[in-house]
């Protein structure tokens, strides 16, 4: 018989526990791991600055000072050819970021409707909608793209047919143009007094989120319903258009002008028709996408569920809104977020139509016209990173909001 | 995910960045065969017939480049570039020479570094727009939506153009000429811009090509001309001297029909001998064969016959010679002299 007479010494280390102990073993293969990438990405950067060296070419970002030199058909900061580079990108990333919002909304709409109607009892409605999910799902969204722009441009008036004394298409209730080249639309005129109207209607909708919340709470307190749909609509416009005939009408409309030049309408708002077209493609491909995932996430909804709240009384569309649509969001909101991230880096496809994104200004005529390609390149990487990283985290914020509170 | 995108975009540049260096011609001669890169398809400069062979008057420079150095005009491999691939494309080493109707700039030649090795046509910005608009002249254009290419010096002078003569317009960027094409058929632009050459040419398609109006005002200089990279002498001797081969030809009357004859004998005028390689050793002095300039010749013939073969007046593109018939005809062609 044998007895333990060395008992394992601890706190002696021997190097090649390294290799042999499991408690070491796996960080000592992640510290190899480590070293071996930093090793490729040195060589490679190296390699990069070498050859770039070796071409006569330097990684500079001096250009973004320079003019642009060019024009950009929509602004929302103030641009002209004149201005740097730097304040092109700038555009380009507001404008990148105006259609990945518009689309991110319009997106879950449509992706919403089609998902609950996909599931809808009705026939005709259901198989509308699998047609749609599937024809706009499977067809890459470059082609709806084109699709979508070529249409309205071959289909829609030419702008010249507005214009003159005796157009042949008159305006829409005297304020709006459907041309191929985008919608014109009246602007508002700031008149004295206006910024009264506005601070009522702002009150208005504060009023509207006090009253539901009210509403609630008598709901929950007495259990008394008070109608929530025409009061909501009442204080939403009343007051404002009260307050808009008090004050003398102080807000007027500046319609579009046909006869101020021979080419264009002017005057009022106008939406060009590259950015209708790539706000509406990105929606309707992608809002195919989320109608996928609301399906996914009403079905995963166990219909106990559904059957407990018909028994409690509650009628359909109540059933939809409090009991199943809360719990199917959180198995929704995770494959929405990527598919918000989606829409983003696909508004990169803009310059097919001649949208003036970030890849368009940028990464297209800055990037042409200085031959500063790489530094471009990484520029438009960057941000692409930095918004994406972005939208997650926000969207990430909403879902641990939105998840089963495991206490 | 972060360092793959990194790692990812780091392994193209370095590779494109590895290819550049190098004696191109001996990479042309080992490979048998030119990389040229042209555009995606203009009528008349560079475009697929119906067959599949490029045709076009920057085609023929490909072809007479590929005739000299390796004595087969087809062994060309045409390279599609559209106006923002052109510059990654030669300065990468995709591409041994670009024939893109390119314009010759200070800041390409210096900054981009890359050799324009001459002019093969001389060019300027116009304005197309429909007959029934009405416009006579590029001043009356205020408020006017117009469609150009983008990633070329068009965009450049445009806004350079509206804004001394203090006009507004609406700039609708377009990344092809078939798509630009396509816009201002439909109606949504009301000018086009580009090179008058390209637009003569873009008219020439149309269904109804006497609807549309080029208008009388050029505003830029726009020389064209094939360009290699910077730092290969020899390479970029070798082009600018087979451009100048086929401009000198025409000026000596060496043209396709009697270049066999020219060439077989030494015959009384000492630079078509030179030039042919039937006397002194300019073919050698190139690190070609004697008879390089005799095979860029026959390959497409002379100047000229490139020019009205694929644009002159005869086609349908309709171009008249212009600032670009030879000197002794009161044009800017002007070849310095073989010896």
């Amino acid at each position: 018989m044998t007895t333990l007479t060395d008992p394992p010494k601890q706190g002696s280390f021997q190097p090649m526990m390294l290799l042999n102990d499991t408690r070491y073993r796996s960080i000592t293969f992640q510290v190899i791991a480590l070293i071996l990438l930093i090793l490729a990405i040195w060589f490679l950067g190296s390699n990069l600055a070498t050859n770039l060296a070796a071409a006569g070419l330097n990684i500079s970002y001096d250009f973004l000072g320079n003019p642009a030199g060019y024009d950009i058909n929509q602004t929302l900061i103030p641009y002209t050819s004149q201005s740097t580079n730097l304040q092109a990108a700038f555009v380009g990333i507001l404008n990148t970021l105006l259609v990945a919002f518009l689309a991110c909304i319009t997106a879950t709409v449509f992706g919403v409707l089609a998902g609950v109607l996909r599931l809808s009892k009705n026939w005709l409605v259901s198989k509308v909608m699998s047609v749609y999910v599937e024809i706009f799902r499977n067809i890459p969204v470059l082609i709806w793209i084109l699709i979508i722009f070529t249409i309205m441009t071959a289909s829609m008036p030419t702008a010249k047919s507005y214009l003159g004394e005796t157009p042949d298409n008159g305006l829409i209730a005297g304020l709006f143009a459907f041309t191929n080249r985008g919608v014109n639309a009246p602007a508002p005129i700031w008149g004295e007094g206006s910024m009264v109207v506005v601070a009522v209607f702002i009150a208005s909708i504060i009023g509207i989120f006090a009253y539901r919340k009210y509403a609630k709470k008598l709901l929950f307190d007495t259990g008394r319903l008070l109608p929530t749909g025409w009061p909501t609509l009442a204080i939403l416009i009343l007051p404002t258009l009260i307050a808009f005939f008090v004050m003398g009408q102080p807000i007027g409309l500046d319609a579009p002008d046909p006869l101020a030049n021979r080419f264009n309408l002017r005057g009022g708002i106008q939406i060009g028709a590259p950015l209708i077209a790539i706000w509406f493609a990105l929606s309707i491909y992608t809002g195919a996408f989320i109608a996928e995932n609301v399906r996914a996430g009403i079905q995963a909804v166990s219909k106990g569920q559904t059957e407990a709240a018909a028994a409690l009384g509650l009628r359909p569309g109540r059933i939809m809104n409090l009991v199943v649509l809360p719990q199917a969001l959180r198995v929704i909101i995770p494959p929405l977020i990527s598919q918000y991230l989606n829409i983003t880096k696909n508004s990169s496809l803009a310059i097919l139509v001649g949208y003036a994104d970030i890849t368009a200004t940028l990464g297209g005529i800055t990037l042409n016209q200085t031959g500063r390609a790489i530094e471009c390149v990484l520029l438009l990487m960057l941000f692409y990173l930095v918004i994406s990283l972005t939208i997650s985290a926000f969207m990430n914020v909403y879902n641990n909001r939105m998840k089963l509170k495991e206490r | 995910m972060k360092t793959s995108v990194f790692l990812g975009a780091l392994t193209v540049a370095g590779i494109v960045a590895g290819g550049a260096a190098a004696a191109t011609m001996d990479e042309v001669k080992a490979r048998g065969k030119l990389n040229c890169g042209v555009t995606t398809g203009l009528v008349g400069f560079a475009a697929p017939d119906s067959n599949g062979n490029w045709e076009g008057f920057d085609v023929d420079v490909c072809r007479a480049v590929a005739a000299a150095v390796l004595g087969d005009p087809q062994a060309v491999e045409f390279v599609p570039t559209t106006g923002k691939t052109r510059f990654t494309a030669l300065a990468s080493g995709e591409i041994d020479m670009l024939a893109r109707n390119t314009t010759w700039t200070f800041s390409r030649d210096v900054d981009l570094k890359f050799t324009f090795v001459g002019v093969n046509y001389y060019d300027g910005q116009g304005f197309m727009v429909p007959k029934d608009l009405g416009v006579s002249s590029a001043t009356e254009l205020d408020g006017a939506t117009v469609c150009i290419q983008t990633g070329t010096t068009t965009e450049l002078n445009l806004a350079d153009y509206f804004r001394s003569n203090n006009i507004s317009y609406e700039p609708v960027p377009i990344e092809t000429n078939a798509e630009a094409q396509q816009q201002y058929l439909a109606g949504a632009c009301d000018v086009y811009t580009t090179d008058a050459s390209g637009l003569a040419a873009t008219r020439a398609t149309f269904e109804a090509p006497g609807d549309h109006v080029l208008l009388p005002e050029i505003v830029s200089k726009e020389p064209l001309g094939p360009l290699v990279r910077h730092g290969d002498n020899e390479w970029g001797d070798v082009v600018r001297w087979t451009l100048n081969a086929l401009i000198t030809a025409e000026e000596l009357g060496v043209t396709s029909a009697n270049i066999a004859d020219m060439s077989a004998a030494p015959g009384n005028n000492p630079e078509i001998n030179r030039l042919l390689g039937t006397e002194g050793t300019l073919g050698e002095m190139l690190g070609l064969s004697a008879d390089w300039a005799k095979n860029a010749i026959a390959a497409g013939g002379n100047y000229g016959e490139v020019f009205e073969k694929n644009i002159g007046e005869a086609t349908p593109i309709g171009l008249s010679r212009g600032l670009n018939a030879q000197w002794t005809d009161g044009g800017l062609l002007y070849s310095p002299p073989f010896r």
